[in-house]
């Protein structure tokens, strides 16, 4: 896109290490997922990824390379697989809009469509991560607690007690989880997008991201419960002392103005 | 430094007289002393006296309606009811009910009683004098006398066997209640310096609860893993999984800097322990591009491609790291016992 | 003595008052007190909200204790919350998971409990502040100063104790940094650690022990310094600002009988009433959603509550320097943030001794001064609160830096810069603040109150009409006395002798000099200028 062209200068040195991250992951993944199961409709596919490498040449090429290969301003994307490109683009981080410490989540441009038709055309550049299906990524049924033990050792260091998100090294930062869809965090565990770790089947197998699902799910949603009250941004006590400054102590001094204020006197008639 | 040695000059004019004491007919600045008391409304109009009891009495019966209400939620709204209340969300009926009646309850006893003091109670305002609080010299000559009379009568200053001894025993009871302290822990011995972890231990991923094999772990990934044998029914889990807890990422060999780091690591596999060296957090923000390492606490920043080193922040040294190898069944084993003691630094770690 | 024979009996309440008298000396007490004044003014009735506060701090504690158990043991989660079913978790974390969702009120008590606390202290810090702007700690008053003091102090770790009973897995992460703080005492640091955890951390002693402190030890003193503190209030008799009629002799106000009885206690109820408002409708620690402790786990945003963010800055902005010799670790990066903790809290409750010692003034004081007309003091206390509060930004930067969108980095190093440079530029600031409106009073005095009536003069001069200040107005601004700074005696006295001056007599000209030297006061207004003024050009 323009815009990306535009500001084309900047070295993402940093991403070099992405391409090599994600490439080994794709490859593992490839080595170890069970194979052979997707040779339903190949015309289908095949057509998908003529579409896909339509939209890719139009959006993506200008950093990515024209063949996937990546350039100095956007990382390889052989390898990385659907799931990736699913990730990235359906949170509308891709296609980035400007350089800077970390890429954000942006209003998505692509339709659901079109985002499977570059996510089919990249991942025949090399294997990878497999878009979910909702099988693998639904919380039904999955088991809420275990999952906000797995939350609180592989994801509140980073992401918050329930997913309210904190602050990394030099402006990068892990982003709130509130709203996210689950096939998005499930892509994430599994592809582990920017300076995220991945946490792929090997280690994390299919259950328990299904279980880490169902908490933030269960914690951080328009559903969540917080039988307390304002829930004050989910922060902890800097909100909470904050919130005790301004209003407690705020409502309060108003109180003593009122109590120590002497009464209107009578005018003068 | 005593009074005496302050010149008086220097302190400001009397502080008596300036606040005019006596009223100096021409000194523009002199106390004109209280002003007169000006009646309020309520004083001079009955009507707005009956208006001012109404208002008092109305709060005081809003808080006896409240304290009703009160008592109805508490037998009305289930403990676990949950109701949606703008702008609160999803919040606790039976929380929301009792906290508003209660507050509502006291708030209106306060504001009935501030309301009758501010508006019917007379508020006519009265000086009160005040007395210097030290004693004049006749009490404090008499207090002396009596001191001196008591003390001489004790015979404290004369009989200094009986001081000194008194004094010996008064200081030395109190060490009885310091020895019984002993017991409240062990010595620290070499306590801080063990972690579970031995040579052959098989690395168990804390997610599964199973042995890790090196192709597990991928490059970019981050594992946690306690040493094989411990489990969370464990009396002893917490405060062993305090000190053995691990953090295993993979790293490209030749994005290792640290030459040791590369030895100790089985392909790039690495396995650090999760304990920050600062006070102790689990250490765990791992950004995989940049390969640093943060603590959500203080914030301390580690290079896993460097050793760990520590690059910001308050941490005084490196992550230990433990040296990790590939047993027969092809499962991830350590290779012996942290070489330095985990976690925070003290005294004796050297 | 009354006669055997009463002729009439004398009311049941009397009655019940004289047994009590004969007993308690209940009338004595009451003729000094009862129509005890107190001056009217809202900044008068922070000390309330502190003992109100700390008030239902005690009676919410006290139904805590009924259903908390202290206990380290290990049991598994089978309550209501169902993100927690079936996880381990302490029994002092499964009874506050059972006060909070199964015991009806219970967590209405527990947010009353820890709002309570928040604003006590955070009362505390805004009514030590008005006692030290205004001068209040001055003689007679130094010594309740310091019980106030010590009641902010012993309230910190009442609050840190108490919000580490329900072992979740936020405050256990705070235990953990005491812990290591501990250790980094020299000698005899990792001693302190075993015998206060009962061996390696965390064991399974601390709540327990930590529980004991928070119910009796801390609060039990804490009772006894409120009531000193309270006594000293009504011996002292309350400060005020100075106004027509109130002199340094007297205290102008309403009676305790029956106004400052409905007011205070009235106050009561609100307070009460307001804390618990808002403890329905804001929700505080959720150890719900934070989950029980495991040393292992962690969440970020990781802090204290807000009065102890103040330490959490020192030690996060801290540079990590740590030396090693003979076998022996000195951990300067955790030991000096340690040390200059109290240090900086010392600073303030030392200061009416350093004041009293500078100015050589051994009277007393009860009048309440304006802020500006002690620059040096104001300047001094808010440079003070400018690095506290610096260090409170260093306490939540890694939230400061996700929601101004800045770098965790940047904003430590700002914090590390500005925890030297911020007081320097504050008292600077604050210093020229005082004097400039020290310069408006004057000028306020000398020529009035500025009209905002325009006059053309017949000569076409535009001037603004002045309104002279009443008789009242004119004597509360001219009240407040001002010092002449000290001078060194002569070097050598009247009859030629070499004079001795001690080290500290020349420190102390010296700081006098820089409180009240020509430079840190402006002069107020002399009888001589204001009448030359008003005779001269009365229509100025």
């Amino acid at each position: 896109m323009k815009k990306l062209s535009a500001r084309r200068r900047h070295p993402l040195a940093a991403v070099v290490v992405l391409l090599l991250a994600l490439a080994a992951t794709g490859g593992l993944y490839a080595a170890f997922a069970p194979a052979g199961t997707a040779k339903a409709d190949e015309t289908a596919q095949s057509l998908a990824i003529e579409e896909g490498k339509k939209l890719y040449s139009v959006g993506c090429a200008s950093c990515h390379g024209t063949g996937g290969q990546g350039t100095t301003d956007g990382p390889s994307l052989v390898g990385v697989g659907s799931a990736a490109v699913d990730f990235q683009v359906g949170t509308g981080r891709m296609p980035a809009q400007q350089p800077g410490a970390q890429v954000p989540k942006k209003k998505v441009i692509y339709s659901q469509a079109e985002i499977d038709q570059l996510a089919a055309y990249v991942a025949s550049l090399g294997a990878g991560p497999i878009t979910p299906t909702e099988g693998q990524y639904s919380p039904e049924g999955a088991d809420i607690a275990k999952g906000g033990e797995l939350f609180r050792t592989n994801c509140a260091q980073c992401h918050n007690f329930t997913g309210e998100g904190g602050a990394l090294t030099y402006g990068k930062y892990a982003p709130s989880l509130e709203g996210v869809s689950p096939k998005h965090l499930y892509e994430a565990m599994q592809t582990g997008p920017q300076n995220m770790p991945s946490f792929p089947d090997t280690t994390m197998p299919e259950k328990e991201k299904k279980d880490i699902i169902a908490y933030v799910q269960a914690v951080n949603s328009d559903k969540a419960d917080n039988p307390g009250g304002l829930k004050l941004g989910g922060l902890g006590p800097v909100s909470e002392g904050l919130f005790a400054w301004v209003f407690g102590l705020g409502a309060l001094i108003a109180v003593a103005i009122w109590v120590a204020a002497h009464t209107a006197k009578a005018k003068k008639s | 430094m005593s009074s005496q040695e302050i010149p008086e000059e220097n302190l400001p004019a009397g502080q008596d007289t300036a606040h005019g004491a006596v009223k100096v007919a021409d000194d523009p600045f002199a106390d004109p002393g209280l002003p007169p008391h000006k009646p309020r409304i309520q004083d001079i109009d009955e009507r707005a006296a009956r208006r001012s009891e109404r208002a008092v009495a109305f709060m005081f019966t809003l808080s006896m309606l409240a304290t009703v209400g009160f008592i109805a939620s508490y037998v009305i709204f289930p403990v676990d009811k949950i109701v949606y209340i703008w702008p609160l969300g999803r919040v606790s009926a039976l929380n929301f009910a009792l906290g508003l009646t209660l507050g509502a309850a006291l708030f209106f006893i306060g504001a009935g009683a501030v309301h009758w003091a501010r508006t019917l109670m007379s508020d006519v305002e009265v000086a009160d004098e005040r007395h210097p609080m030290a004693a004049s010299p006749e009490v404090k000559a008499k207090v002396m006398a009596d001191f001196a009379a008591g003390a001489a009568e004790s015979g404290m200053g004369r009989r200094k066997l009986i001081r000194n001894t008194m004094f010996g025993a008064l200081s030395l009871v109190p060490l009885s209640g310091i020895v019984l302290l002993r017991d409240m822990g062990p010595l620290p011995e070499k306590k801080l310096r063990v972690t579970l972890w031995t040579k052959g231990l098989q690395l168990i991923n804390m997610n599964t609860n199973e042995p890790l094999r090196p192709e597990d772990v991928a490059v970019g990934s981050l594992t946690f893993a306690m040493p094989e044998g411990l489990s969370e029914h464990d009396e002893h889990f917490q405060t062993e999984i305090a000190k053995a807890a691990l953090m295993i990422v993979r790293i490209q060999p030749e994005d290792i800097k640290d030459k040791r780091e590369l030895e100790w690591s089985h392909q790039g596999i690495v396995a650090f322990s999760k304990i920050c060296t600062h006070v102790g957090c689990p250490i765990s923000l791992y950004e995989q591009q940049t390969h640093h390492v943060l603590c959500p606490c203080h914030q301390s920043t580690f290079d896993l491609s460097d050793g760990a080193r520590v690059i910001f922040g308050p941490a005084g040294h490196a992550l230990p790291q433990l040296r990790i190898g590939v047993n027969e069944k092809g499962f991830l084993e350590a290779l012996g016992d942290f070489d330095e003691p985990v976690g925070p630094a003290f005294w004796e770690r050297g | 003595m009354s006669t055997v024979t009463e002729s009439k009996k004398a009311p049941a309440g009397e009655r019940v008052a004289d047994w009590a008298d004969g007993r308690l000396g209940i009338y004595t007490l009451a003729k000094a007190n009862m129509r005890k004044i107190f001056p009217d003014h809202w900044s008068f009735m922070l000390g309330e909200v502190c003992l109100y506060s700390f008030l239902i701090i005690i009676l919410t504690g006290v139904y805590l204790t009924m259903f908390f158990h202290p206990s380290m043991n290990e049991v598994e989660y089978v309550g209501p919350y169902v993100p927690l079913q079936g996880q381990l978790m302490s029994e002092a974390f499964n009874s506050t998971m059972h006060i909070s969702f199964e015991v009806r009120g219970g967590l209405l008590i527990r947010q009353i409990h820890h709002w309570a606390a928040l604003i006590f202290l955070a009362g505390m810090f805004v009514h030590m502040m008005r006692v030290f702007f205004t001068g209040a700690f001055r003689k007679p008053r130094e010594i309740n100063w310091l019980f106030g003091f010590l009641l902010f102090f012993l309230g910190m770790f009442t609050g840190f104790t108490g919000y580490s009973l329900p072992d979740d897995l936020l405050s256990g992460t705070g235990v953990r940094f005491m812990q290591g703080a501990i250790l980094s005492v020299p000698v005899v640091g990792t001693y302190l650690s075993m015998f206060l955890f009962g061996g390696e951390f965390p064991g399974g002693d601390f709540v327990a022990r930590f529980y004991s402190a928070h119910v009796l030890l801390l609060p039990g003193i804490m009772l006894g310094l409120v009531v000193a503190h309270l006594i000293l209030v009504f011996v002292h008799k309350h400060t005020q600002f100075a106004g027509p009629g109130r002199t340094n002799n007297n205290v102008v106000g309403m009676p305790l009988l029956p106004v400052y009885m409905a007011k205070a206690g009235g106050f009561f109820f609100l307070v009460f009433g307001v804390i618990a408002v808002i403890a329905a409708i804001a929700s505080i620690n959720p150890i719900w959603a934070i989950g029980p402790y495991r040393p292992d786990q962690v969440s970020t945003g990781a802090q204290p509550d807000w009065y102890m963010g103040f330490a959490e800055g020192l030690i996060r902005v801290m540079p990590g320097w740590e030396i090693n010799l003979w076998g022996h670790t000195l951990v300067l990066g955790v030991m000096i943030p340690l040390a200059i903790f109290p240090a900086v809290l010392a600073a303030i409750a030392v200061y009416p001794f350093i004041e009293s010692w500078i100015t050589g003034d051994k009277r007393e004081h009860h009048i309440a001064q304006r802020p500006r007309n002690a620059p040096t003091r104001t300047a001094f206390g808010v440079a003070w609160i400018t690095a506290y509060m610096i260090m409170l930004v260093g306490g939540g930067n890694d939230l400061w830096a996700t929601h101004f969108h800045l770098s965790l980095n940047s904003i430590t190093w700002f914090v590390r810069i500005f925890f030297f440079l911020g007081p320097v530029i504050a008292f600077v600031a604050t210093k020229r603040i005082c004097l400039g409106l020290q310069r408006r009073d004057k000028d306020k005095v000398l020529h009035g109150r500025e009209s905002g009536i325009i006059k053309r003069l017949p000569h076409g001069e535009f001037v603004e009409v002045h309104e002279p200040l009443s008789q009242g107005e004119l004597h509360r601004l001219t009240a407040h006395e001002q010092y002449d700074a000290a001078e060194l005696p002569p070097a050598v006295d009247e009859n030629g002798v070499e004079r001795k001056i001690g080290r500290m007599e020349k420190l102390r000209v010296k700081l006098n000099k820089g409180y009240y030297g020509g430079d840190s006061q402006i002069a107020k207004p002399t009888v001589e200028e204001y009448k030359e003024i008003q005779s001269g050009h009365g229509h100025h």
